[in-house]
């Protein structure tokens, strides 16, 4: 006790005192934090209930596992694991290094008016919703009237069906994500790449550096903190991949493959209220995430202590 | 010719001549393969905006067929005069506005004020507050319970549905305390209280004027993330009439819904001619939709890069 009393600094409960229109700022965030955050945690807990509205979060029957149990042994199981498994892996490889090899070529562009214009246009998508995309691909892929299949009929191809077969969803879905998300990461590598001492360059040069070693060996190593930053964000958020985005580009006949955990969620919960049901396997989606996130941290953790990054 | 192209592109690409030989085959190489990446990506972008643009001015049979590249073939308006008489759309984007404006005031001024009393390193237990808002960053609750909270809360089909539950972004937060700790010298609000400023007339006449920047940042962030967003109005509402811009959008470019003409589509002949149309539509849906932001676009980088939202990162 006595010891508590010593280490802290005298008169902390004073200084709250003599603070109170600061935490008053802070108030609503926190209002806001503990309804609209933690009271749909303590509602995680209808994975283990058969929810009713009448008896709420905490009053609704027990059932322990049994919803996992369902899940785990339904035939959508492994099939919906493996397609949100795959498709956020294959996002992820493809997508992450794209802008990052976009912004070692922008930023060695000379032309100062050029750079803004490659920039500006390779940013633009950011700023084009999510919708607008997706009915920008069902547009130009159109089976009958979209200019992707004219230009394959005009090669003497036939016209592929692009939105309803399983095979095309994949490769849609990452492609439209390195169109629509590059731009946005592209200006935060800029950014890291602009402070980057221009008298290596020009030392390299003197030295008969070409503009590939220059790159090797200056910009890169340059922005590696920012990758890796970066790179943490993307597999914190692994298991979210825009599932928004595989919903809208889902169709009965790509469901195959467009059919991941969360917009399975969707529909098991929210248009069939199997609430319990669902948000069980939201747990479960919410649960291999935390995971992925605490076993990449300490990864990096280990490696930076290694590299000195 | 070729090696007019070659100067140009070698003093684009900006690889230095060296002496008479004009560069090391590596630059070469390097030359060539950076102009026709950046010159594919950029065509990428460009091209299939530029066709839709295109495409929404052309006759619907014309695109159809294929016939339609570069320029609009048999110049029409009706794609956007039969969009522009649909009710919905414009009832989206009157909705649109109203939950983008309240959803956007109201998310910076929690951010603005959380963050800054959180910047502050006199106030006993910030870093437990933060670490509060930091949880969420780690584990939510998942949709379902979220809908069961919106719902108890009676907030389904209401604007609150669209402005509450998604209110403080901890990211941009996080961006606003980094922002303060470095703005914000402990040494003027020491005076300013010497002067006898209480702490919230400090924050608002001091600390606000301050945050300018970070201030146009953040609603920029914001009014883009809002007036995209759509997937919290899927769940949360079911009355058509308040339905947001992205939802209408999504019902007539995704579901194909073709009452997408509107009442306007009564007088049209066949379900054939409909459709025909319906394709005219979407793609001048496309363009109503997204040219305000790629206009402001350009705008909105500018401020986004002075702001430093990527040195907030580094924080």
């Amino acid at each position: 006790m006595s010891q508590v009393a010593i280490s802290r600094p005298p008169g902390v409960l004073r200084r709250m005192g003599r603070l109170w229109q600061v935490y008053l700022l802070v108030l609503p965030a926190l209002v806001y934090l503990v309804m609209f955050k933690f009271w749909p945690m303590y509602g995680v807990q209808i994975a283990f209930r058969n929810y009713n509205p009448v008896d709420g979060f905490s009053g609704s029957p027990f059932v322990g596992w049994q919803h996992f149990e369902r899940f785990f042994g339904s035939p959508q199981f492994e099939r919906v694991l493996e397609n949100t498994l795959t498709l956020a892996v294959v996002n992820l490889l493809v997508a992450f290094p794209v802008p990052v090899m976009l912004a070692l070529m922008v930023n060695n562009l000379r032309d100062g008016r050029l750079r803004k214009f490659v920039n500006g246009v390779l940013y633009s998508p950011t700023f084009i919703s999510t919708v607008v995309v997706v009915g920008m691909m069902y547009v130009l892929l159109s089976p009958r009237s979209g200019l992707v299949n004219h230009l394959v009929t005009l090669f003497g191809g036939e016209p592929v069906l692009f939105m309803g077969s399983p095979e095309w969803f994949r490769p849609l879905f990452v492609s439209s994500t390195v169109w629509q998300e590059s731009g946005f990461q592209l200006v935060i590598y800029l950014a890291a790449l602009s402070a980057i001492d221009p008298a290596l360059h020009d030392a390299a040069r003197v030295d008969g550096a070409n503009t590939w070693q220059r790159i090797r060996h200056i910009d890169v190593p340059g922005i590696l903190p920012t990758v890796v930053v970066l790179f943490m964000l993307a597999v914190g958020n692994l298991m979210n991949v825009s599932f928004e985005k595989a919903l809208l580009m889902q169709t009965p006949l790509n469901r195959e493959t467009s059919q991941v955990i969360q917009t399975y969620v969707y529909q098991a919960g929210l248009q069939q209220a199997q609430f319990s049901y669902s948000a069980a396997i939201g747990l479960f989606n919410s649960v291999i995430n935390l995971a992925l996130l605490v076993t990449f941290h300490v990864v990096v953790r280990r490696a930076r202590r290694g590299q000195g990054i | 010719m070729g090696s007019t192209v070659q100067v140009t592109a070698r003093r684009v690409i900006g690889v230095r001549r060296r002496g008479r030989t004009g560069g090391s085959l590596g630059d070469r190489v390097y030359t060539v393969v950076a102009a026709g990446v950046l010159g594919a990506a950029v065509l990428a972008i460009v091209y299939p905006l530029y066709f839709i643009v295109v495409a929404s001015f052309s006759e619907p049979d014309a695109v159809n067929d294929g016939r339609v590249w570069a320029w609009p073939e048999g110049f029409t308006l009706d794609g956007y005069e039969r969009l522009l008489g649909d009710a919905r759309v414009w009832r989206g984007i009157g909705n649109s506005l109203l939950y983008t404006s309240l959803a956007t005031a109201l998310s910076v001024a929690l951010i603005l004020s959380a963050g800054y009393a959180l910047s502050r390193k006199d106030l006993p237990g910030r870093n437990l507050i933060t670490a509060l808002f930091l949880i969420t960053l780690f584990f939510d609750g998942g949709m379902v319970p979220r809908y069961l909270v919106v719902k108890d809360l009676g907030l389904l089909n209401t604007v609150w549905a669209m402005v509450l539950p998604n209110a403080v972004a901890v990211w941009n937060l996080l961006i606003a305390r980094t922002y303060f700790r470095s703005a914000i010298p402990g040494e003027v609000r020491e005076a300013a209280q010497l002067d006898g400023a209480s702490e919230l007339r400090f924050f608002f006449q001091v600390v606000l004027p301050l945050a300018k920047p970070l201030v146009a940042v953040l609603v920029l962030i914001h009014l883009v993330w809002n007036w995209n967003a759509f997937f919290d109005a899927l769940i949360f509402l079911t009355d058509e009439s308040k339905f947001p811009l992205q939802l209408v959008l999504r019902n007539i470019l995704v579901q194909s819904e073709l009452s997408a003409t509107g009442n306007l589509s009564s007088d049209l002949a066949s379900y054939a001619e409909q459709q025909r149309v319906g394709e005219l539509v979407k793609y001048g849906m496309i363009v109503v939709s997204t040219l305000p932001l790629l206009i402001v676009s350009p705008f909105a980088q500018k401020y986004l890069n002075r702001g430093g939202v990527a040195g907030a990162l580094k924080g």
